[in-house]
């Protein structure tokens, strides 16, 4: 059933959000350390692990999570217009700059990343 | 009549924001075939939901946006962190392992890069536009890393609510600029295969700046970037009040 879906990613979700925490906690960080990312990770995961076994999830489960992921998109644009963007161009020039040269400078830095990272994988297969 | 009206919406919020994003979207998607540039329709509709709350701003005062006119109050539930990382998780489905496990070192190494670059980039200007104590220009460092990276590390080292209140609009002029430029650079920057996406999630970091470039861009990317955009803010969290400020207060003696 689709509702299956949708109960498998929110049990992912609190499972990963969970870990996130407690490693927040070692850490001494208050909040979440990467609970969404290992909540993907576990996604991922266990569908890799049932395609592999040979028993996918059903067509109405990927259908629930389906869903999800098509509503993804609206639930950005529903983001971006809860935004604070009178305080992103309020902030005065520090803000600009800091947060402007970061994000033009990170993004540029992309491809050097993604090369270096790539070539001394390459290195270590060869 | 009015009266009812703005009830009714107000008491099916999230129903009423359905509708209403609904709307932005088909109006984003069919000027974006108007102009013949099919594939900017997300990102026009991000660009016109950051328009509306910066109009919603304005009029309110607030800092929620379209959220905070009772009318579009469900948008704050919609496009809230709650939903968000609910569909965020589930774009994950699909996802190859062995495309993970290619892009496992890059992803790392883009975390750890991007947050420092980030924070050493914010720290200078702050230093270059006169900021001289070594608290202001770690947070104003720290709100270069996301906008919640700021304000945790402003509180952790006793910063003034001033500071702390530009490190905050540093993250989200961040957030909301990646959303903007992505789509535009991303054929330059080579954002079309997992491993680039994410690299560029671990170098930005900021989750909802990265989900939204990734889903303008190429929304079978959004999984990659994300992936790594989750541990960027904890990372920051961890590395700015800490590492970063001690090497902050060295430098300045």
């Amino acid at each position: 059933m689709e509702i299956f879906g949708l109960g498998i990613v929110a049990g992912c979700m609190f499972i990963g959000v969970i870990i996130g925490n407690l490693l927040g906690q070692v850490l001494g960080v208050n909040g979440d350390v990467g609970g969404v990312g290992f909540a993907m990770l576990l996604l991922v995961v266990l569908s890799n692990y049932r395609t592999s076994k040979g028993k996918p999830l059903s067509e109405k489960t990927e259908k629930g999570i389906l869903l999800l992921s098509a509503l993804y998109i609206p639930i950005v644009v529903a983001m971006s217009s809860i935004q604070n963007v009178v305080a992103a161009f309020s902030g005065g020039a520090v803000a600009f700059l800091a947060g402007g040269v970061a994000t033009v400078g990170a993004i540029s830095l992309v491809p050097v990343i993604s090369k270096l990272t790539a070539g001394s994988e390459k290195k270590k297969a060869a | 009549m009015i009266d009812i009206i703005v009830k009714i919406f107000t008491k099916n919020g999230l129903v009423a924001a359905f509708l209403l994003i609904a709307i932005i979207m088909m109006v984003s998607y069919a000027f974006a075939e108007f102009i013949k540039q099919k594939r900017m329709g997300s990102a026009i509709a991000i660009v016109v939901g950051l328009a509306l709350a910066f109009v919603a701003g304005k009029i309110t005062g607030g800092s929620k946006g379209l959220a905070d006119i009772s009318l579009f109050s469900g948008v704050g539930l919609m496009g809230g962190a709650m939903l968000r990382d609910y569909a965020i998780i589930s774009t994950a489905y699909g996802v190859k392992f062995e495309n993970l496990k290619k892009a496992g070192i890059p992803g790392v190494v883009s975390l750890f890069f991007g947050v420092t670059f980030s924070f050493v980039v914010g720290g200078l200007i702050a230093f270059a536009l006169g900021y001289k104590d070594p608290v202001d220009i770690a947070t104003i460092g720290a709100g270069a890393v996301t906008f919640i990276v700021g304000p945790v590390t402003g509180t952790a080292l006793g910063a003034s609510s001033e500071v702390i209140a530009l490190s905050i609009a540093a993250g989200v002029v961040k957030s909301v600029l990646t959303m903007i430029i992505t789509p535009f650079v991303a054929k330059r920057i080579g954002l079309d295969n997992p491993t680039s996406a994410m690299v560029y999630g671990g170098m930005i970091g900021t989750t909802s700046g990265v989900a939204g470039g990734l889903a303008a861009t190429d929304p079978k990317l959004v999984p990659y970037g994300a992936m790594t955009a989750t541990f960027y803010t904890g990372l920051g969290s961890l590395l700015c009040p800490s590492i970063g400020f001690v090497i902050v207060r060295a430098l300045l003696g």
